[in-house]
């Protein structure tokens, strides 16, 4: 059975508090980091992007997997800020790790769940035979508004999981795709920043979505929250995942491991797959693991992995994803965090 | 001048990938690729890649930088020993400028180098950082 046969993770170094975003605005900082449950999140370096960060954690996907790239067939990069509006992130990428040219190639736009969606795409042209291997990658350097309450999650990640049929790291055990035309949140062509629907983003959105995924996804598996030993949901903050899991069944003990935005903040198209990513790193083999993304506009992926043997052999051959969120942090003030993402007009 | 498209695309291989020439004959290896063997003369190479891990041999502190990397400035560049001897000149990145130091610990990471202004095109390519 196709599965997982790499993973990989990348976060970048530079951190903002959100104490430090909330007093340049007069926000009440206590109020954000109890309502929303975020502490902190993860900024860009100036010279970071969708590009460079998929890059790196394609390479401990790769390191972990053991296979030559060229024998990758597909890759395709989930994001909604792919540095160039036309030329694709997929074609550095590929030829950064030496995949290139006997590949098919698309850059992926679904809100957060970009990255999920080359996952399922990936794992299908595996399933169907025609490529060897496949990549899907979920990336996001985000972008809030100043003063926003996006800003206070808008973070930048990336995570990579080569899927194949020999030595599978994780199988699919199963997938399904809830989808339906809701306006939440949005980004029209031309604009710098996204606009969302603000409450509207929860209930008929967010959890709809969400919530019915994870429940069709689990009806075709035959499972029930107490089959999983872990479940990741997307985290556009810290309280959405834990609420999601609750109302469905799961415990908070079940999504610990893979809920990292009270720490890392929201990396959108990067969010459920580095928490899926988190979740390998402490997996052992047979545990089941149930994954829903979540992209605004809308619509929800499901997966159900089962952990192989297999785990405990490439787990330490690349950095962990807690080594990039615990490790050698840089903090940030408002103003270098507002030139480093080019909040600041010069001219 | 900055550097052309055509010009960027042609050292994709050592920009982005790190492959050096190994001379058949010598065995020296060259980063960037050369036509002509350094050390003997042959004109032979193999592609080899480079180890990504290596330690700062020294550095210098740009603070009046060129005009397309004033917004980067105060930065670091510095002359890196990679683990089998081979030397190179990179950017030092996500780094305390205070806390580099000649045997300081590096790994290549992949970072956008230089940009063609807002609207031209982004080159990308190595820079280290602390391991």
């Amino acid at each position: 059975m196709a599965g997982i046969i790499g993973y990989g993770a990348y976060v970048p170094r530079q951190r903002i508090k959100v104490e430090e975003i909330a007093k340049v605005w007069g926000a009440d900082a206590p109020s954000y980091k109890k309502g929303l449950m975020l502490e902190e999140k993860s900024v860009p370096a100036p010279d970071q992007d969708v590009i460079t960060m998929s890059v790196e954690a394609t390479r401990n996907a790769i390191k972990r997997a053991g296979i030559d790239p060229k024998e990758i067939g597909c890759i395709y990069i989930g994001s909604e800020s792919h540095p160039y509006a036309v030329k694709p992130s997929g074609t550095v990428v590929a030829e950064a790790i030496g995949a290139t040219p006997d590949i098919h190639c698309a850059d992926m736009e679904f809100a957060c769940k970009a990255g999920s969606e080359g996952m399922y795409v990936s794992f299908g042209l595996v399933t169907a035979g025609l490529v060897k291997y496949g990549l899907g990658i979920g990336a996001d350097t985000s972008q809030g508004a100043p003063g926003d309450a996006l800003e206070y999650s808008a973070a930048a990640g990336a995570a990579a999981f080569l899927f194949g049929k020999d030595n599978v790291v994780a199988e699919v055990r199963e997938t399904y795709a809830y989808m339906t035309d809701t306006p939440d949140f949005w980004r029209r062509e031309y604009e710098h920043y996204p606009k969302h629907g603000g409450r509207f983003t929860g209930e008929p959105a967010y959890f709809q979505h969400t919530l019915s995924c994870a429940t069709g996804t689990m009806e075709r598996a035959g499972m029930t929250p107490e089959d999983f030993t872990f479940a990741i949901f997307h985290q556009p903050n810290g309280k959405f995942p834990l609420r999601a899991a609750l109302k469905l069944g799961f415990t908070r003990e079940q999504i610990v491991p893979g809920w990292l935005s009270p720490r890392l903040g929201n990396t959108y198209s990067g969010a459920s797959p580095i928490g899926l990513s988190a979740t390998l790193d402490v997996a052992k083999p047979g545990d089941t693991i149930l994954m829903v993304s979540y992209g605004s506009g809308s619509g929800s992926d499901g997966f159900v992995f089962e952990v192989t043997d297999k785990i405990d052999e490439v787990r330490n051959l690349a950095p962990l994803t807690t080594d990039y969120l615990d490790k050698n942090k840089i903090y940030l003030d408002y103003g270098t965090y507002a030139k480093y993402r080019g909040k600041i007009r010069k001219g | 001048m900055g550097l052309t498209t055509a010009r960027y695309w042609r050292e994709v291989p050592q920009r982005y990938r790190m492959e050096a020439g190994e001379c058949t004959a010598c065995g020296e290896i060259h980063f960037p690729p050369r036509r002509i063997c350094m050390k003997c003369g042959k004109q032979k190479f193999e592609t080899v890649v480079l180890p990504d891990t290596g330690k700062v041999i020294t550095w210098t502190v740009i603070r009046v930088a060129p005009d397309e990397f004033t917004d980067l400035s105060p930065y670091a560049v510095c002359l890196v020993e990679l683990e089998n001897g081979v030397r190179l000149m990179s950017q030092l990145v996500d780094v305390d400028l205070d806390e580099i130091e000649m045997g300081l610990p590096v790994k290549i990471e992949f970072r956008r180098i230089r940009e063609d202004g807002a609207d031209g095109v982004l080159f990308y390519g190595y820079k280290v950082v602390p391991a």
